[in-house]
């Protein structure tokens, strides 16, 4: 293998497994370490700068950045990333005069944003202290979108979400909520000098069956309900509920129904419990609120009587076959019906733009999508952007935060005439944090506590109250605990091949088996002849060095490094030299 | 040294032996010698060693005497028995040891100081009576706890940090052993894991005296230009004699190779030492001609490396005094103490 090019930002990032996984990058250990050293309101700011909504996200994010966190490779479970994120939310000092003021100067550009969701809302904020004038058009009377209309306030209390939309409201955007757009072409006719398209993906899907029609009063599309509990529009429901669908907008309307009067709340899905889309802590918690899931259940007919609904017959199924041939064939079995008095279809959400007019330069694919630039978020339009869920279908509010700092900067560069695909570098630092012969600018110790739990309300209260938040968040005294199972990735290991004396001490400390010292080879073969087999190779990559003084190369393998620095501790000629890697993903503001 | 302790999580891929162990349940505490030093690199070897050969950590006694290579004994097989002896009687010490239990693996961890000035004696007497046990000598040439002055293995005109040149000649433990009738003889160097591990298993699984010399450099008094004991030394010097392969008893063993290519020695425990040769008219079960080529390899300036010697029927102390088999802690009040009318009976057969 050819030495490994350090001086590409992306070989160091990838080892920072949470923030590689992270849509928007965000430095996730640094903010751990933050927390763990009391400094809430600093571990904030650089979620704020990196995500926006860290109080928001510490309590909804689908968090990608979990499954990659390289704990979860070394022992059973990975750190609590996100509910740590939440804890530098709820324990920071009042930190607005931190954030960016409102620009002094307009610098004459103007630039429509449409809906007020997380993508619209992070654009806002990348663009309104360099000048821009933004306009945010919603179809509600509030700042936040789904984030407001989706997200039951028992699992994000609106206090949250208002103090996190208020910090971007506070840049004073003009803002023209409760006007719905129906013709783009209208709003270009504004001459804004761009458009960013923000309107998430807000139609839910629909279940034709026999007896949708018959028995419509009691049939319920999940998220047009969820929003109008939301609004308080809808205040109960009926006493035996089922709900369709094994999403997580499944999961948030069970457990609203079981606090507004559903006793007996089901979720019924089509395929098996282990296929569901919904994050399995959602599950959990709905499991632990007395919802049963039914699995393999085909929804065939809503039954009903008299122009009300009885209930909903299902046929049973079974899966066959895997990937792509993996089908859901009938059982034989006679078919199931379930009484109730309720019906929420939570069966998945669908972009929809008939507000777009086809002659305005937008060209659409054969979904009905359209196409849109994943780097640069720019349409055929080259003043029009998408962004979040309106771009690409429906995914996390971290990824609408990620393609709005990305939209920001197209933005910004096609504002002031640059090409939009040149993107300017992610800034980053690497340094030595080295303070004594074994005296590290961090902690080292690698803490054996298991992943903590988050402590919940007692059901017994957060089940009256359709606002009552039911995860408590970490105490500090947690949140401490927690934040030490951090392995502290983003401090790497550096090795400087010729200072190397071939001692073997790095190899005999390692206590993960990372380090061997042999001869070259290709990668392949190279993988066989390590100290400890490999059984991550695509996640994780080797770390070659030069031929040293016996023609021997240092090989490490990152996959389960624990970043704990004996190595370079046990180094006696400082070979090894464990240095900070921070990167920032480069923001329109930050230019 | 280190703060930290060792984190015990481990890489879920590592390897288990037959007792289900991976190489870190053989491990100790952290180290406390200076960072690189060799006598780490011969603690991790031991662990690898004694992991491969599936032993039972509690089936171990390690004993050592004075000096950087006498702690190490702390830093492998946390689990085994342990004695810390005074400076230079480790040997007489493992020698009592081994007389009341004769079942356990004993493993002598000495260094140059300890073996060859204060303990010579010691050392001596121990490898001539063929005590079974693994005498490792962590040879660095220097008193590295004392800063630095030459040891007795130290060569003729190798210049210390301080600058100065040594006058003496140096004591060649693996010649002495060779003297002395050491069965078993050899020496590697602790920047070598892929010869020292199998030395080491060989070493372990032959019933008599087994001395290992292993050059271990010092890398905070003894790794500099014109020391005869640096990293940089050894590496252009090292003339290995063979490499070998451990074969556990009750293995089906293959011979496939070319005559004078590789030599099998057959061990008493049924175990076999697979020797592939790297000089050809190297023969490590010819104690005179081991000692004739040594001399003049060593003459040419050459480190000599590899199995140097083997017998593959030694006869061990236990052998000569004619002792029982079982150990000592295994026997009743009444075989122990037989009363003084047996006294009296072993005191009349000397009259």
């Amino acid at each position: 293998m050819k030495p490994t090019d350090t001086s590409n930002p992306d070989y160091f990032h990838k080892v920072v497994d949470c923030q590689w996984a992270c849509p928007a990058h965000t430095p996730v250990p640094e903010y751990i370490r933050l927390i763990a050293e009391g400094r809430y309101s600093d571990a904030y700011m650089i979620n704020w700068k990196s995500n926006v909504f860290p109080g928001v996200l510490g309590r909804t994010c689908d968090r990608p950045c979990e499954p990659a966190c390289r704990r979860g490779r070394v022992e059973e479970q990975p750190v609590a990333i996100c509910r740590l994120k939440r804890v530098a939310a709820d324990s920071k000092d009042d930190i607005r005069d931190r954030l960016p003021k409102p620009a002094s100067e307009k610098n004459g550009k103007r630039v429509a944003l449409i809906g007020a969701g997380p993508a619209s809302l992070t654009v806002a904020r990348d663009l309104l202290p360099l000048g821009y004038t933004v306009v945010i058009y919603d179809q509600d009377p509030f700042a936040g979108g789904m984030m407001r209309t989706q997200i039951p306030k028992f699992r994000l209390p609106e206090t949250v979400l208002d103090e996190e939309c208020g910090y971007i409201l506070g840049l004073e955007p003009e803002t023209r909520f409760g006007e719905k757009i129906s013709s783009l072409k209208s709003v270009l006719a504004e001459n804004y000098d761009a458009v960013f398209v923000g309107c998430g993906a807000p139609r839910g899907r629909e279940l034709e069956i026999p007896g949708r029609q018959e028995a419509k009063e009691n049939i319920h599309i999940g998220i047009d309900w969820l929003s109008s509990v939301s609004f308080g529009h809808t205040t109960s429901i009926g006493k035996r509920v089922i709900v369709l669908g094994g999403g997580n907008t499944a999961m948030d309307c069970c457990r609203t129904s079981r606090r507004l009067g559903g006793e007996d709340v089901k979720v019924v899905v089509r395929s098996g419990f282990e296929e569901m889309k919904a994050s399995p802590w959602e599950k959990d918690d709905a499991m632990g609120e007395g919802i049963p899931i039914l699995n393999f259940l085909v929804p065939k007919e809503f039954t009903h009587k008299d122009g009300k609904l009885t209930g909903v017959l299902f046929q049973k199924v079974k899966a066959e076959g895997v990937g792509d041939n993996r089908k859901l064939l009938p059982t034989g079995e006679p078919d199931l019906h379930v009484e109730c008095d309720d019906v929420l279809v939570a069966v998945g959400q669908e972009n929809a733009f008939p507000w777009i007019e086809r002659d305005i330069g937008v060209e659409f694919d054969k979904k009905d999508m359209p196409k849109v630039d994943e780097v640069t978020y720019q349409s055929t339009n080259p003043k029009v952007f998408f962004g979040g869920d309106a771009a690409f279908g429906p995914k996390n509010i971290i990824w609408a935060v990620a393609h709005g700092h990305a939209a920001a900067v197209s933005i910004d560069l096609l504002c002031n005439g640059h090409d939009v695909k040149v993107r300017p570098a992610d800034p980053h630092t690497i340094a030595s944090q080295k303070m004594g012969i074994h005296e590290w600018s961090y902690d080292n110790d690698v803490s054996m506590d298991l992943r903590f739990k988050v402590p919940h309300a007692p059901h017994e209260l957060t089940l009256r109250d359709v606002n009552m938040e039911v995860e408590l968040g970490f105490t500090k005294e947690l949140g401490f605990k927690e934040a030490q199972r951090c392995l502290n990735c983003d401090i790497e290991t550096v090795f400087e091949k010729n200072l190397c004396i071939e001692c073997d001490a790095c190899v005999d400390i390692c206590p993960v088996d990372c380090i061997t010292f042999t001869e070259n080879d290709p990668e392949e073969a190279l993988r066989t002849h390590l100290t400890a087999p490999t059984n991550n190779p695509t996640t994780q990559e080797l770390y070659v060095s030069d031929y040293l003084k016996t023609g021997r190369v240092m090989v490490k393998d990152e996959d389960v490094c624990l970043h704990c620095g004996l190595c370079a501790e046990r180094c006696p000629t400082g070979a090894w030299d464990m240095q900070k890697f921070y990167l920032e993903t480069a923001q329109a503001c930050g230019r | 040294m280190t703060y930290i302790a060792k984190p015990k999580l481990r890489h879920p891929g590592l390897a288990k032996n037959k007792l289900g162990f991976t190489h870190r349940d053989y491990e100790g505490r952290i180290s406390t010698l200076c960072a690189g030093c060799g006598h780490d690199s011969i603690s991790a070897a031991l662990i690898q060693a004694c992991f491969e050969l599936d032993l039972e950590p509690h089936r171990v006694a390690k004993l050592s005497g004075i000096g950087c290579s006498s702690k190490t004994p702390d830093y492998f097989l946390g689990q085994s028995h342990g004695f810390n002896s005074v400076h230079g009687r480790m040997p007489s010490v493992l020698t009592g040891a081994n007389l009341a239990n004769r079942d356990l693996i004993y493993l002598g961890v000495s260094g140059d100081g300890d073996s060859a000035s204060i303990g010579l004696g010691q050392f001596a007497h121990c490898v001539r009576r063929g005590v079974n046990m693994v005498y490792i000598c962590e040879n660095n040439g220097v008193y590295g706890l004392t800063k630095g002055q030459f040891s007795a293995t130290a060569d003729k005109g190798s210049k210390s940090k301080a600058g100065g040149t040594n006058a003496d000649s140096p004591i060649d433990l693996v010649s002495l052993a060779l003297v002395l009738g050491c069965t078993f003889v050899a020496r590697s160097f602790s920047g070598d894991k892929h010869q020292l591990v199998p030395l080491i298993k060989a070493a372990i699984s032959h019933q008599g005296s087994a001395v290992l010399d292993v050059i271990s450099p010092c890398v905070q008094f003894n790794n500099h230009a014109g020391s005869t004991k640096s990293f940089d030394y050894v590496r252009e010097h090292n003339e290995a004699m063979n490499r070998i392969d451990v074969i556990p008893a009750r293995t089906e063993i293959k011979v496939d190779f070319e005559p004078g290519t590789t030599e099998v020695v057959r061990q008493h425990d049924g175990s076999y030492l697979k020797l592939a040769k790297l000089h050809k008219d190297y023969d490590a079960t010819n104690r005179a001609e081991a000692m004739a080529h040594l001399q003049q390899r060593q003459a040419a300036g050459e480190v000599v490396t590899g199995l140097l010697y083997v017998d593959p029927e030694p006869e061990d102390l236990h052998t000569h005094l004619g002792t029982v088999t079982r150990p000592l802690n295994r026997m009743g009040e009444k075989e122990l103490c037989p009363g003084s009318k047996a006294l009296a009976d072993v005191n009349a057969g000397y009259r």
